[in-house]
């Protein structure tokens, strides 16, 4: 055998471990192969869920009268994308557009209230968790990915490792570059502290969405 | 929180933790849960080598810690944030209160941080005027009814939906339904107003990584990631036993943290922080950080030599999950605000001897936290450490006192043993328990029969019993401890027995004595050390090839804790390590080294079952040995549900916590009669006098034996 048939067949055993882990992680795993698809499965997504109305996410619970203030200032769909090139921010803003959809790169500290999608790229997966890292020095990413009801992450296939450790060096220069802000997600934000009763989306996102693409 | 000033109080709160219905539901079915989930979790790991890791790197993160502050300080410092150093609580708390008043906060967003509960930190900002919040939803939850967490990890793990339910009802000012998920988004919602207003996060950190200035910090609800993004002033508070090297060893940590405290893989979210991040609110879009670290007798620690080990301690709360006293009485009752095990030892370092003094005397020694800790640490040792110091410092107490001026003279103490034989006549029954207890001195202690001490102690047996070898395949010494010598010869005398079939030569030596275990519960460390000494001189004429115990209690301590207890004494070393090397447990003896075969046998196909002594199964490692031994003689073996769990003896725990030690019993019983078995085998007199006495109280058919005593009767008659 080849050693680079060796590191395509690890690669391989890396890509499929990795959507074990992150599928028993709670994680939707899609492999939709191009970013057109991937604004395709977001756009049906946001448009036949619409997150927060339809979801058990407590809207029709009795709040006190500042937290209901607060949750009152959320209208319509938005799709929360920072951090994307300018051509693939237009693609998706446009199609937005189409579908009658929010489309915003930033301002998130003006919808705290919640943002139906937050539309990410995913900077290493870790194939032995499942787990996403994303490098996310710019705060607009970081609540993109935390006050949305799903999170939706395109992870190229090439930037999957074996495990943390693998991650390290990367994780090294991440750091190294001066303030620095990088978050491990593995799954849905979830809590078992009631009754031990696993329950999912107590801060953060409802579900998370990962969606394979070549590159 | 334990609070109780003295013991006869603080039996009263486990009293009535016991009385909690809830709470023991809630935490035997996580107990249960627990073992299995973590097993799965780390199903493709070799464990013992990840903890290893752990171990190594920590212990040598100790060594420089100093060096390792420095670094972190200068990068964390290189890249905008502010290091803090606090020698104590009060220390802490007021850095962060100063803080506070010059950045102009009004409200504090916490995610959850055992340091901030460790220095109360709550308290003093909540009288500086502030408003503080906590994120985490079991936190929340506790912080709204003004308690403390019951457990390092699921602080709220002693509560029900339904007061969840009454709470939240009260906190929205609407009646709330019972729906576990509801009342999860009424939180989220609830929680996420407080985010958008608060100026200040307040967080605790799982890692400070020295090479790069990060933290790290390890959470599922994500709150953690709100806390440190939208607030304008962001603090993190936590241990200076939190610095590593490198982001490798935090990894290293994280592996086996997360798995070993609540069997995930890994948690949802983990969060890395390094300089002064991106913030739109802050002055200069730069968030003002500052990183406290604090003291508060954690050095204290690391350099003694036993307790630098704590260090270790990765605050997983798994000594917590399989402590069968934990589980019983709950956080509250078993941790001052630290929990379980480790929490009786840090109670003592950050929080003074008052905080520890009553709850360093729950431990039952059984050891499943010391078999689970990601840290390796002996918890069971530093407990009974700090047992000692207390009463080192403050003085003995007298019942403790004179154990040890008994115990330390062998005579004297035998020559009470053979009286007892003549005080118990009035109350002893023929069946070879007490009738009746004097119950002004038992008053709590009616839930087993006691046995009376036999007529005749093995040792005045053996010069007759000794069987002529002709050809010995072996030569051993009998170890047979107090119990099995003046309580239950005949289980010694089966041993004989067993063992003359095998072509085992056998020698008693008369002075050997007590092997010191029940003096070291009773943190009586000089006199254990005595009594020890006075053991190993009595065997070391013994020309033997091993030291048979039928005790797997005194295996234990004799084979792990006497080199412990002697290693003061240099030219002590070598004898120490013969003596040592030389003791085994009887089933490891009959199993591994005379090898019995089925032919040696004839079987009767009797259902049996198996009680695993805390100190066969995890003080020596022992499993299968006696299991297989059962089906070997051609009995029935059943497995019994939480075979390996305490059956509440602990030798003089039994005495000092009768109640705790009632309910633990209780529970084995139950799982035994549950195997269907005729007959229970353990391998531990005191195992068997606790699980007999609690047989016969229930009137249970059920015998209790020594496995050694079913082997022996089943023997091919020569």
């Amino acid at each position: 055998m080849t050693k680079s048939v060796e590191i395509l067949e690890s690669k391989q055993s890396d890509l499929d471990r990795f959507v074990e882990k992150a599928r028993a992680a709670a994680a939707v795993v899609t492999d939709v192969g191009t970013f057109q698809e991937a604004v395709s499965y977001t756009l049906n997504l946001c448009g036949s869920r619409g997150a927060c109305r339809l979801k058990v996410s407590g809207c029709e619970e009795p709040l006190s009268p500042n937290a209901e203030d607060l949750c009152e200032t959320k209208q319509g769909k938005i799709i929360a994308a920072p951090h994307l090139s300018s051509d693939q921010f237009e693609l998706l803003e446009s199609q937005c557009v189409e579908n009658g959809f929010g489309c915003i790169s930033s301002g998130m500290r003006s919808q705290l209230a919640g943002v139906d999608i937050g539309f990410t790229y995913g900077d290493i997966g870790i194939a032995e968790t499942g787990t996403l890292v994303l490098n996310c020095p710019g705060e607009e990413l970081r609540l993109a990915t935390m006050v949305c009801e799903y999170h939706v992450c395109l992870l190229a296939k090439s930037k999957i490792v074996k495990d943390a450790f693998a991650a390290e060096e990367q994780m090294r220069q991440f750091m190294n570059k001066g303030p620095n802000y990088t978050a491990f997600i593995t799954g849905p934000s979830r809590t078992a502290d009631i009754e031990r009763v696993l329950t999912i989306g107590v801060h953060g996102p409802l579900e998370l969405h990962i969606l394979l693409v070549e590159e | 929180m334990q609070e109780a000033k003295s013991l006869k109080n603080y039996r009263k709160e486990c009293r009535d933790s016991l009385g909690n219905d809830y709470l023991r539901k809630a935490l035997d079915a996580f107990a249960v849960a627990y073992r299995k989930s973590r097993a799965n979790a780390f199903a493709e790991f070799d464990v013992e080598e990840l903890i290893g890791d752990v171990v190594a790197m920590k212990d040598d993160a100790l060594q420089q810690l100093d060096a390792l502050y420095d670094q972190f300080k200068e990068k964390a410092e290189g890249a905008g944030v502010t290091v803090h150093y606090a020698k104590d609580a009060a220390e802490a708390n007021a850095i962060i209160s100063r803080i506070a008043k010059e950045t102009d906060c009004k409200k504090v967003i916490k995610s959850k941080s055992m340091t901030a509960e460790e220095t109360l930190l709550n308290h003093v900002l909540e009288d500086d005027g502030l408003e503080v919040t906590e994120s985490d939803l079991g936190e929340w939850i506790i912080q709204l009814r003004h308690e403390g967490p019951s457990h390092m990890v699921m602080p709220a793990i002693h509560l029900s939906r339904y007061q969840v339910q009454d709470l939240f009802s009260d906190v929205t000012g609407t009646r709330q339904t019972d729906d576990i998920e509801k009342l999860v988004k009424v939180a989220r919602r609830e929680l996420r107003q407080k985010f958008a207003e608060a100026d200040m996060g307040i967080s605790g950190a799982n890692f400070a990584v020295a090479e790069t200035g990060t933290i790290g910090i390890v959470t599922n609800e994500g709150n953690a990631r709100l806390v440190t993004t939208l607030p304008r002033v962001h603090v993190a508070l936590m241990g200076i036993d939190k610095l590593v090297p490198t982001i490798g060893d935090a990894l290293r940590i994280l592996k086996v943290l997360t798995r070993n405290a609540t069997a995930q893989a890994i948690t949802s979210y983990v969060t890395w922080v390094t300089g002064a991040n991106e913030c739109e609110t802050s002055p200069g879009r730069k968030k003002d950080i500052h990183f406290v670290f604090l003291d508060n007798g954690r050095r204290e620690m690391a350099a003694d030599p036993l307790f630098s080990q704590v260090f270790r301690c990765v605050r997983c709360g798994a000594c917590a999950n399989v402590c069968p006293v934990y589980r019983l009485v709950g956080g509250h009752t078993m941790g001052h605000i630290y929990i379980g095990a480790i929490g009786l030892i840090l109670s003592y370092f950050y929080h003074g001897p008052d905080s520890a003094r009553n709850l360093v005397q729950n431990c039952i020694n059984c050891e499943a936290c010391k078999d689970i800790c990601a840290g390796g640490i002996d918890l069971p040792r530093l407990i009974k450490a700090v047992h000692a110091r207390i009463q080192d410092e403050e003085g003995h107490p007298i019942p403790s006192l004179l154990l040890g001026m008994i115990m330390k003279n062998r005579k004297l103490f035998h020559t009470l043993l053979r009286t007892a034989k003549w005080a118990q006549k009035p109350v002893a029954g023929d069946d070879g328990f007490m009738r009746h207890l004097p119950m002004i001195f038992f008053k709590d202690h009616d839930f087993k029969a006691l046995p009376t001490v036999a007529e005749k102690p093995f040792r005045d047996l053996w010069p007759k019993l000794k069987p002529a070898i002709k050809n010995p395949r072996y030569r051993v010494g009998l170890f047979s401890g107090c119990v099995q010598d003046f309580v239950y010869p005949e289980q010694m005398v089966a041993a004989v027995e067993l063992f003359a079939d095998h072509d085992v030569e056998m020698s008693f030596p008369m002075k050997q004595s007590c092997c010191g275990l029940p003096l070291q519960m009773m943190a009586e460390m000089k006199t254990s050390r005595d009594v020890a000494l006075q053991n190993l001189r009595a065997f070391e004429k013994e020309n033997v090839d091993y030291i048979v115990t039928l005790c797997a209690s005194c295996a234990s301590h004799l084979k792990h804790n006497y080199p412990e207890l002697l290693k003061d004494d240099l030219k002590l070393k070598d004898k120490v390590a013969a003596f040592t090397s030389k003791v085994i447990d009887m089933s490891s003896f009959v199993h591994d080294v005379l090898q019995v075969r089925a032919e040696d046998f004839q079987g009767d196909g009797k259902k049996v079952t198996f009680h695993a002594p805390c100190h066969l199964c995890r003080g020596l490692g022992v499993h299968d040995a006696p299991r297989n031994l059962m089906k070997t003689a051609g009995m029935d073996y059943q497995e019994a549900a939480e075979a390996e769990v305490c059956c509440g003896f602990g030798g003089t725990y039994s005495a000092k916590f009768p109640e705790l030690s009632r309910q633990l019993l209780e529970k084995k019983l139950d799982n035994v009669e549950a195997t269907g078995a005729d007959i229970l085998f353990t391998d531990c007199p005191g195992c068997v006098m606790q699980l007999r006495g609690g047989m016969k109280k229930r009137g249970s058919t059920i015998e209790v034996k020594h496995t050694v005593e079913g082997l022996a009767e089943r023997r091919k008659k020569k």
